[in-house]
């Protein structure tokens, strides 16, 4: 019977939610690696069993953990994160230069094919990869070594690179964004890159439509249309048709064009969602209410979806790799809050129900479709 | 033999519950304690010390017979009570409130 199972990643642990396709009862289970922020999890498309989360605190440092029979138990893997060579400086807070340090690792994307291949993206801004399912790691440096990288600076978050896609139609072609130096682009599977930035338009930075230096907070794509590129920026809710050579924005009429999530519908490559947030000052949803805001057009022309969310007092926060969704028949669709709940949509965004309402901050959620 | 006491969480990891004993070749120092504890437990790595530069974490400390050895060199010689094993080696996550 098919499901799904939903990954959690919160301020003080991670959590795996487990319903069948009705997508009513849920088991849940964690916290795994209580105490410990839990920045992403996700699972291998080409081995669901076969999990992979970031671990980590201020205190100890960085852990991988693996799981291999889908998120009951877990193993930690490799943890050495070395930056390739000198890893010499990017730009500070106050414009000096400033060593690269590796922080932590803010997302995990396994490969589509390979269960033991994962990309991970790190703080300081850098793409590392494991060919051994997350025993060991090597930079992929002519992202970092790109003729910008010096040049590239942390937002208030940390300079964290925070999304990766791989093309599901070409694997040398990989997408990835980091804040705050924008969208990045290889096309021979990470040996060199080229900043995809061009119609960003950004109000904080002396040259509002810089090469590098935009504040990209999340990029999706919808895999039978891999060329088409959704983008919520720090503001701005912006879209590409040629594979980020150009964007052009589609915030329409939301009701705020700031915010961190932005997904598409598993069947309707036009159908997007983004949660709108009031400001960059205010992290909590416009008017109290929270909403989802779903385009079937590809942006632009945007509806609310709230049936089931609170329409007052709300002032929680969806954070950038929050929201997913499953690839079922009524596509659902999955959200955390920095409030602890987690809210599922079996009709795809048309109604919600929490699935836990008291967790820690949620920092990340992924769904897997099981067959 | 030198009795190490872990902060929970890297108990967790090492997947022990009370003081770990260790054998440790030449004088020992934290440095010392702290690599055979990492070859004991590879999980550890990284977690005590930043893998790269060696150094102490700025949010653990060392403590021995009472007193703070988190701002000695990390090759200081531990007391001879830890080395002897009456008074046990303690690494401490720095605490936290608010």
């Amino acid at each position: 019977m098919s499901g799904v199972r939903v990954l959690v990643g919160t301020r003080k642990g991670a959590f795996v939610l487990r319903a069948d396709g009705a997508r009513k009862n849920w088991d849940i289970s964690g916290p795994f690696f209580g105490g410990w922020e839990v920045f992403h999890m996700k699972g291998s498309p080409a081995d669901p069993n076969r999990i992979f989360a970031s671990q980590s605190t201020s205190w100890f440092g960085q852990l991988i953990q693996r799981s291999d029979d889908g998120g009951l138990t877990w193993e930690p893997v490799g943890n050495q994160f070395t930056y390739d060579g000198v890893p010499g400086t990017h730009q500070w807070y106050d414009g000096t230069p400033h060593p690269w340090e590796f922080a932590r690792v803010w997302h995990l994307e396994p490969s589509l094919n390979d269960p033991d291949t994962v990309l991970a993206g790190v703080e300081d801004a850098a793409l590392f990869r494991s060919a051994d399912g997350g025993l060991s790691w090597s930079e992929l440096s002519g992202l970092r070594g790109h003729d910008t990288g010096s040049a590239w600076q942390p937002g208030a978050g940390g300079m964290c690179l925070h999304t990766i896609i791989v093309s599901p139609k070409d694997p040398r072609r990989i997408f990835v964004a980091i804040s705050s130096a924008g969208a990045f682009r290889s096309d021979d599977e990470g040996s060199t890159w080229r900043p995809i930035n061009h119609g960003l338009h950004s109000e904080g930075l002396p040259d509002e439509d810089a090469e590098v230096g935009h504040c990209v907070h999340r990029i999706a794509l919808h895999p039978s249309n891999p060329d088409v590129l959704y983008m919520q920026k720090h503001w701005d809710v912006m879209r590409s048709d040629n594979a980020g050579d150009s964007w052009s924005e589609v915030s329409g009429n939301l009701p705020s064009d700031f915010g961190f999530a932005i997904d598409v519908h598993a069947h309707e490559p036009e159908t997007i969602y983004v949660v709108p947030i009031t400001s960059d000052s205010e992290h909590f949803p416009p008017e109290g209410k929270l909403r989802v805001y779903r385009s079937r057009t590809g942006g632009n022309e945007w509806e609310p979806l709230t049936k089931g969310l609170p329409q007052e007092h709300c002032y929680v926060d969806v954070l950038r790799d929050a929201m997913a969704l499953d690839a079922l028949e009524d596509c659902g669709v999955y959200f955390g809050t920095t409030g602890g709940q987690v809210y599922a949509s079996a009709n795809s965004g048309d109604s919600w129900e929490p699935i836990v309402r008291d967790l820690p901050a949620v920092l990340s959620v992924e769904v897997q479709t099981l067959a | 033999m030198i009795r190490v006491v872990l902060p929970a969480h890297l108990k967790m990891l090492a997947k022990v519950s009370g003081e770990v004993e260790l054998e440790v070749v030449g004088t020992p120092s934290p440095a010392s304690v702290i690599d055979a504890l990492e070859t004991r437990f590879p999980v550890l790595l990284g977690t005590i010390r930043d893998p790269l530069t060696q150094q102490r974490r700025k949010f653990v400390r060392f403590f021995a017979c009472e007193k703070d050895l988190s701002l000695e060199p990390i090759d200081v010689a531990l007391p001879v009570d830890v080395t002897t094993g009456r008074e046990p080696f303690f690494v401490i996550g720095a605490m936290a409130g608010g």
